[in-house]
């Protein structure tokens, strides 16, 4: 007890000592624990491999990252890559601060949480199958979409870019609502009133006032859309025909070339990280 | 976890060398580093890492299953997990947790190099006895006279077509790989490196002057031209497969109607009417010829050989070789199966049908064609191609 | 807010559209699992409950959401702990280096999911020798982390700390302000944390497969492994459907909580 209160006394004085104590075990297991997994695999991809056992060896090598670099290949699949999470993103956002104004600004208070809950409840169904559900409704003879689009003379637009552009818009929109609604509805009514008051037309207000002043919360939907459709690889695989992104590279490497995977992955991590870093400036990092 | 690891590692090691200083007639198997027996009675859990439809628990079709009596009648627990490729077989077998494996040949050689299996005491498995003698002591189930597992099953990687939208039915792969294909942006392909050989076997008829013997020894022209030929084939692809189930979505929907395919993906689309028709093309096929193998690190010995008896056990054997579709490893199997032609229909017995089946194997640098002029193409490379080839 | 009427419209037909977007697909889903038609075909062929009743007595459903319920609970524990803790030093305190931590706590979900699995599946494999189900509760808990650390890092910074100073000048000790102060304050915070990380781990199906080991299944693995069997696909629907049907309670009574709040 007395060491306790005495811990306590000493917690009290000293700030340094309670953001340590604080810091410890979050810091623990963030620093070993994931920090410490992706350096053991970035660490992987400067070795060999056995080219018969796929095992990796412990040799120094930089043969992994000439491969990445030199094969034009993979140079492709990461433009590609980047344009799908870009369209993905803008679609989002498009789609997401309209429908984000509406719900903090134009609905009434009181059907807000219904709003929002019926913007959430998609998240609780399951990721497979919502992708599995745009599947069927791609395919090109008994698809949804075909039977929709059909008597106005179109088709199926069938598995490729396009599906998985539209799959991945959908699975991550909610991302983009949450934290852009959440910043439109801390917004002041008198900073849009001012505005209005003085003559702003609601196409002004909105592209000078609220845009700017959401910015950070967009942008914290973003790096959920971005990120999510950098990585993606499953609707790719369901939703892609024989189209690939960079995570699919990393997924079919894995299995027999754990150092070559390792290198590719480094591909997505350096520019979430070159991303993260150039919004950092906007304070979105605390609207996620 | 090391540690205890280590520990009981050592415990086993020195409890069967007393086992072996107690048996006078110690057996070859013994001796090898197998398990010495006798099977006893310990209640376990294996994990089982198998070909989908191989290890069937009743929950693809309630009516198919041979693992649930196995848990009834020995008190071993089985978890199944299936495997698309055995890419993923090798990567899942080597992480560690899973006790058996149904390997193709071009996974347990990889495997039994790379440490991840344990030779097998055939002695303990009775019915071995009944495999068909030439399915034994084969390159890719015995390494320097030591067997590493019980052979389970053989077929080939056959052409399947959708009834009806591929008129006349097929009997060449030409409809998959002639850019000029009727069925252009319907064809499917299988998504692993090992696929690069099917190009290879259409190669060897196609193009004879390439002067491939074996489409697991191809050397820099060769597999060029095998490269070359999947490139061409591309753009004709609907979608590439390694998920049975998803291959059998694809054509009931119609986006796929030609491809190569399992036996067992055309009898699951047969299941109510006859829909797709599988073939063995005129240039012949790859195909596979697989074994059951123990991990190295299992825990639940008993159990693991155990189950390997049952697997081949004629009446199992039997309903597995025909779920899958396949010719039965158990030469008593056949007089067991439901469709009293099956074995004929996959052409157990005969050694003719086996001569253009080409059994998936590991490709290495020396030739596996007995070449000695010629350096070939390691997998680790086929790996490298088909996956630039994938994202180009 | 004033608005002209185009301006209104436009709105109302924007969150029309998004709304009908989101469920079209999730309606199908619901329609699906009531088709006779294994493979899904437009328009349905006929109609069936048969699939629900074979959900409801499919024993590995069962057993994959029960262990789902159960990483989830665990994993959104250690989350709420831990990030919690780092919340309130980062939201409270200035020091050296808070950035790059804050930075770093972001990190998990801001980094591909396949990468956090191959890293987790390359240190799992080489050091613990196999993949259990605490492999799977140690990758959910680093995302999970993350979500509640941003939902009480946020509620931290806008409560600011002029209620808690007030406790203390009025004699109550760190502790005491904290039960009866500060921990009231917050809870709203971690109900909608907790909430969300147990959502995300639930669902979650990238990291899982890497870090799942042999026979632990959870329900996405279950999912992943029965979508495309022609007689399982329409279960995975009942599923689907359920969980969306069910989910509707908490999320309804999290909004609400966290609406009376902010009405204040």
């Amino acid at each position: 007890m007395t060491i306790t209160t005495s811990a306590r006394r000493y917690l009290h004085r000293n700030v340094r000592a309670r953001i340590s104590a604080l810091l410890a075990l979050p810091l623990f297991w963030l620093v070993v624990i994931y920090i410490g997994s992706l350096a053991a695999l970035f660490i992987t991809s400067i070795w060999k491999i056995d080219t018969f056992t796929s095992k990796v060896i412990r040799e120094f090598t930089l043969q992994n990252f000439i491969d990445v670099f030199t094969d034009r290949a993979y140079f492709n699949v990461t433009i590609r890559t980047l344009f799908v999470a870009i369209c993905v993103t803008l679609i989002c956002a498009t789609i997401a601060i309209p429908m984000a104004f509406f719900m903090a600004r134009i609905a009434r208070p009181r059907s807000r949480p219904i709003l929002i809950a019926l913007v959430i409840t998609p998240l609780w169904a399951s990721y497979l199958v919502k992708i599995y559900a745009w599947r069927t409704m791609f395919y090109p003879e008994t698809g949804f979409i075909n039977w929709l689009i059909s008597p106005l003379g179109g088709s199926s637009p069938g598995f490729g870019i396009l599906a998985v552009i539209i799959g991945l818009t959908y699975l991550w929109l909610p991302y983009m609502v949450l934290p852009i609604y959440a910043g439109m509805e801390k917004l002041p009514d008198s900073v849009i009133d001012a505005s209005s008051d003085l003559g702003a037309k609601s196409g002004r207000t909105f592209f000078n006032i609220i845009l700017p002043i959401t910015w950070p919360s967009i942008i914290a939907g973003s790096i959920f859309t971005f990120s999510l459709s950098m990585g993606d690889y499953i609707t790719v695989q369901i939703l892609g025909g024989t189209f690939q992104m960079l995570g699919n590279v990393v997924y079919q490497n894995f299995s027999l070339n754990l150092p070559f995977a390792a290198a590719v992955a480094l591909i997505p991590v350096i520019i979430m990280m070159v991303y993260l870093g150039s919004v950092r400036k906007t304070g979105a990092l605390d609207n996620l | 976890m090391r540690v205890t690891k280590l520990r009981r590692f050592a415990v086993v090691m020195a409890a069967s060398s007393l086992l072996l200083a107690g048996c006078s007639s110690s057996s070859d198997e013994a001796d090898s580093g197998a398990y010495a027996g006798p099977v006893k009675d310990t209640p376990g859990t294996i994990n089982v890492l198998a070909w989908p439809g191989y290890a069937e628990d009743g929950s693809t079709d309630p009516n198919v299953d041979w693992v649930t009596p196995f848990e009834e009648a020995t008190g071993c627990t089985v978890n199944v997990k299936t495997y698309g490729t055995s890419d993923e077989a090798v990567q899942l077998m080597q992480s560690g947790g899973y006790d058996v494996i149904s390997a193709s040949g071009d996974a347990s050689l990889r495997l039994i190099y790379g440490g991840d299996l344990q030779p097998v005491n055939l002695d303990l498995i009775p019915n071995y006895a009944d495999i068909f003698e030439n399915l034994k002591d084969r390159p890719w189930n015995t390494v320097d006279g030591k067997n590493y597992g019980v052979p389970h099953g053989r077929g080939a990687n056959v052409l399947q077509y959708t009834i009806g939208k591929v008129d006349p039915a097929p009997t060449s792969w030409s409809v998959v790989w002639e850019a000029n294909s009727p069925q252009k942006g319907k064809i499917t392909a299988y998504d692993s490196a090992i696929y690069i050989a099917d190009a290879a076997v259409y190669l060897m008829s196609t193009k004879p002057e390439l002067g491939i013997t074996d489409p697991y020894a191809l050397d820099q022209t060769q597999f060029d031209a095998a490269m070359a030929l999947l490139e061409q084939q591309k753009p004709l692809v609907a979608e590439y497969w390694a998920d049975y189930t998803k291959y059998i979505g694809a054509v009931q929907s119609g986006s796929i109607t030609v491809g190569t395919s399992w036996q067992v993906i055309a009898n699951v689309l047969n299941g109510e009417k006859e829909t797709v028709g599988a073939v063995k093309p005129v240039e012949g096929a790859t195909g596979w010829s697989d074994t059951w193998m123990i991990s190295s690190k299992t825990e639940a010995i008993d159990c693991a050989y155990k189950w390997l008896n049952h697997i081949i056990t004629p009446d199992v054997n039997a309903q597995a070789a025909e779920w899958f579709g396949e010719a039965p490893a158990n030469s008593k199997a056949c007089a067991l199966t439901a469709n009293k032609d099956h074995c004929a229909l996959y052409h157990a017995e005969e050694t003719d049908y086996w001569s253009n089946v080409y059994y998936w194997k590991t490709p290495t640098e020396q030739c596996l064609d007995g070449r000695t002029d010629a350096k070939c193409i390691p997998y680790a490379e086929w790996v490298k191609a088909w996956s630039s080839f994938r994202n180009s | 807010m004033k608005l002209s009427t185009p301006a209104k419209l436009f709105l109302w037909t924007v969150m029309g559209f998004g709304l009908a977007f989101i469920y079209v697909p999730l309606i199908l889903v619901v329609i699906n699992s009531f088709n006779t038609n294994t493979s899904f075909a437009w328009p349905p062929t006929g109609f069936t409950t048969s699939w629900w009743s074979k959900a409801a007595v499919n024993e590995g459903v069962r057993e994959a959401i029960g262990r789902s319920l159960f990483v989830a609970t665990i994993a959104t524990l250690i989350a709420l702990v831990l990030g919690s803790l780092a919340a309130a030093a980062i939201a409270r305190y200035k020091f050296f280096g808070r950035d790059a931590i804050s930075l770093l706590f972001v990190l998990p979900i801001a980094l591909p999911g396949i990468v956090t699995g191959i890293a987790l599946n390359n240190v799992f494999t080489n050091f613990l020798g196999e993949l259990t189900i605490f492999t799977i509760i140690v990758g959910h808990a680093t995302f999970c982390i993350v979500v509640v650390f941003n939902n009480v890092a946020a509620r931290y910074r806008r409560m600011g700390s002029t209620l808690e100073e007030a406790s203390m000048d009025l004699g109550a000790n760190r502790v005491t302000t904290f039960r009866l102060v500060t921990f009231p304050l917050l809870r709203n915070a971690l109900i909608a944390g907790g909430l969300l990380a147990f959502g995300l781990s639930f669902d979650e199906i990238i990291v899982t497969t890497f870090t799942a080991g042999a026979g632990q299944n959870t329900l996405p693995i279950w999912i992943f492994q029965n979508l495309f069997r022609p007689n399982q696909a329409p279960i995975v629907n009942v599923v689907a459907a359920a969980l969306v049907i069910i989910s509707i309670v908490p999320i309804y009574l999290s909004q609400r909580l966290t609406q009376e709040k902010s009405d204040k």
